[in-house]
């Protein structure tokens, strides 16, 4: 098998007659909370929801706030918790997606540069952030990240969702930086040759040829990240970041802090979660079908 | 030094060819002239497809030469491109660019490489598909296409490009028997033309009708050689004897 040079395709034998006809693709272990969440029939969440709204009329019976007390505080608190929480954690996801693909786009491209430095650089930042724990990336940019910036004599502030959406974006990023690299390396390297063969250069065959065929094949795992991203948003609220389950609990301490408020206000953010991914993991679940049968 | 036609178009001369500890090709000479068919016959394993390989650069070479157009390939200093534009090569997988159709196959390398103006290339594509007797297939795509003519547009391909010499790489040998011919015709068409073509094949009837040199590689070493009329009725070599032996 030829080697592409830049790519890190095992050469798994130099003779042209031996030469595989796919490289491994990226692993399908990836789609694990996908596939988890695509598997469960629709109503689950209300179910689970249902079933705790009735315990704490049996756990707090002695208590003289009624669990209709405590909807009626959700149902009060809802329009808020929408407008002024979920919308956040959905703003908040959808740029650091659109941030973390950029980068990563250009992180997974320079994986597979012909530059050595480039590519042992790049391999080292994905994996970096790749296998750092979320919360820690989160911390480390809302500390470290000045609140305000001096530009031309004017000062910016950088709120702390902004930061949030930044320290999002480096895990994302480098998941973004591997998906990249597996769809290129997931084209058949005789792609490469009879390209090569029609005297393409290197970027022509890179652009006109391998990443068109990769798009289709990165959507799915693409659309994976975003829905685990959007999972992650709530992590921000341990940041003070102003956002879904942030403002829950300080809907709840307004309502002096009964115990029966707990379930019902989770328990609306854990429905709000699952109505938001179950139609994404859904859909990515039937292209991955869709397309794994094409290809 | 400049090339002229009366020199050979393609020159091969004591090739070496390794990988890693594997010797692959043992010092094979070979010189084609312009206009020529040749064939490359051999056993499974024997170094055909590496050699032709070599020749459009998509294998190095450890030693030896080999010459294009009177330019040596294995320069360090070579333009690779200006060689692949000249070396046309069909593969035994067709490798179509799947995301387009046959005839932006056939369109992509003269616009995007060459830089020409588009409705020449459509119209040329459109010429290369009815050459290959594939018009009216100009919009499908490769998935949607049999082997045979998904071969056909890869050669459609190559040729858009204006080659001076095409290489094809056992370009029959994923096929289905019935689709075969109508590869094989449309080589044989190609070579009546005067196109200079290297064929590694299988195909010893084939061979027969429309070779003017039959080489017969044999564990990295060229064994025997000749026109097609020698070559099948009076090869000497025993290894040569068994090979068309087992095949014929």
């Amino acid at each position: 098998m030829k080697r592409i040079a830049g790519l890190n395709a095992p050469a798994r034998s130099d003779m042209a007659v031996l030469k595989p006809f796919d490289v491994a693709a990226h692993s399908p272990d990836g789609y694990i909370f996908t596939r988890w969440v695509a598997a469960l029939p629709w109503w689950t969440p209300f179910a689970v929801f249902m079933t705790m709204a009735i315990w704490p009329s049996i756990a707090y019976a002695q208590s003289n706030y009624s669990t209709a007390q405590a909807f009626d505080a959700l149902w009060r608190w809802t329009p808020f918790l929408l407008k002024s929480g979920f919308f956040f954690n959905v703003l908040i996801s959808v740029l650091a997606m659109t941030i973390g693909t950029v980068l990563g786009a250009a992180l997974g491209l320079a994986q597979i540069s012909l530059l050595r430095p480039v590519r042992a650089g790049s391999w080292f930042v994905t994996q970096l952030f790749r296998n750092s724990p979320w919360l820690v990336l989160l911390f480390i940019v809302l500390l470290a990240f000045p609140f305000e910036i001096r530009l031309f004599g004017g000062v910016i502030r950088i709120p702390d969702w902004i930061k949030g959406v930044i320290g999002l974006s480096l895990p994302v990023m480098a998941n973004i930086s591997e998906v990249v690299r597996g769809a290129v390396q997931s084209v058949p390297t005789a792609q490469w040759e009879a390209a090569e063969s029609l005297a393409f250069s290197r970027r022509q065959i890179l652009w006109q040829i391998i990443l068109p065929q990769c798009y289709k094949r990165m959507l799915p795992p693409w659309m994976n990240w975003y829905a685990i991203l959007t999972m992650a948003t709530p992590l921000c609220s341990l940041l003070g970041i102003e956002e879904l389950i942030t403002l829950s609990r300080q809907a709840m301490e307004s309502e002096d802090n009964h115990p029966e408020l707990l379930v019902p206000f989770f328990g609306f953010a854990l429905v709000l979660f699952f109505a938001y991914c179950y139609p994404i993991a859904r859909l990515t679940m039937r292209l991955e079908r869709k397309f794994a049968v094409k290809s | 030094m400049t090339w002229t036609p009366d020199q050979p178009i393609v020159s091969l001369k004591k090739v070496h060819k390794s990988f890693g500890t594997l010797e692959v090709l043992k010092g094979v000479s070979i010189d084609v002239m312009k206009g020529e068919v040749i064939c490359i016959i051999g056993p499974s394993g024997s170094g055909k497809s590496t050699l032709i390989r070599c020749i459009n650069a998509l294998n190095d070479i450890q030693a030896g030469s080999i010459t294009v157009e009177g330019q040596e390939v294995h320069d360090p200093d070579l333009d690779m491109l200006e060689l692949r534009k000249k070396v046309g090569m069909v593969f035994q997988q067709y490798n179509l660019f799947p995301h387009k159709t046959a005839l932006e196959n056939v369109m992509m390398a003269p616009l995007k490489v060459l830089k020409q103006n588009k409705a020449e290339v459509e119209e040329r594509a459109r010429a290369l598909m009815k050459k290959v007797r594939l018009d009216g297939k100009e919009d499908s795509f490769p998935g949607e296409l049999s082997g045979g003519q998904q071969q056909r547009v890869a050669i459609a391909r190559s040729l858009a490009m204006n080659p001076d010499v095409m290489l094809f790489d056992e370009v029959t040998a994923a096929l289905d028997p019935e689709t075969v011919k109508e590869v094989l015709v449309t080589i044989k068409d190609l070579a009546a033309e005067g196109m200079t073509c290297i064929l590694v094949t299988h195909e010893m009837g084939f061979a027969r009708e429309v070779a003017d040199h039959i080489y017969f590689t044999d564990r990295g070493v060229i064994v025997e050689h000749g026109p097609p009329a020698t070559f099948f009725d009076e090869a000497s070599d025993p290894r040569t004897q068994e090979f068309l032996g087992q095949i014929l």
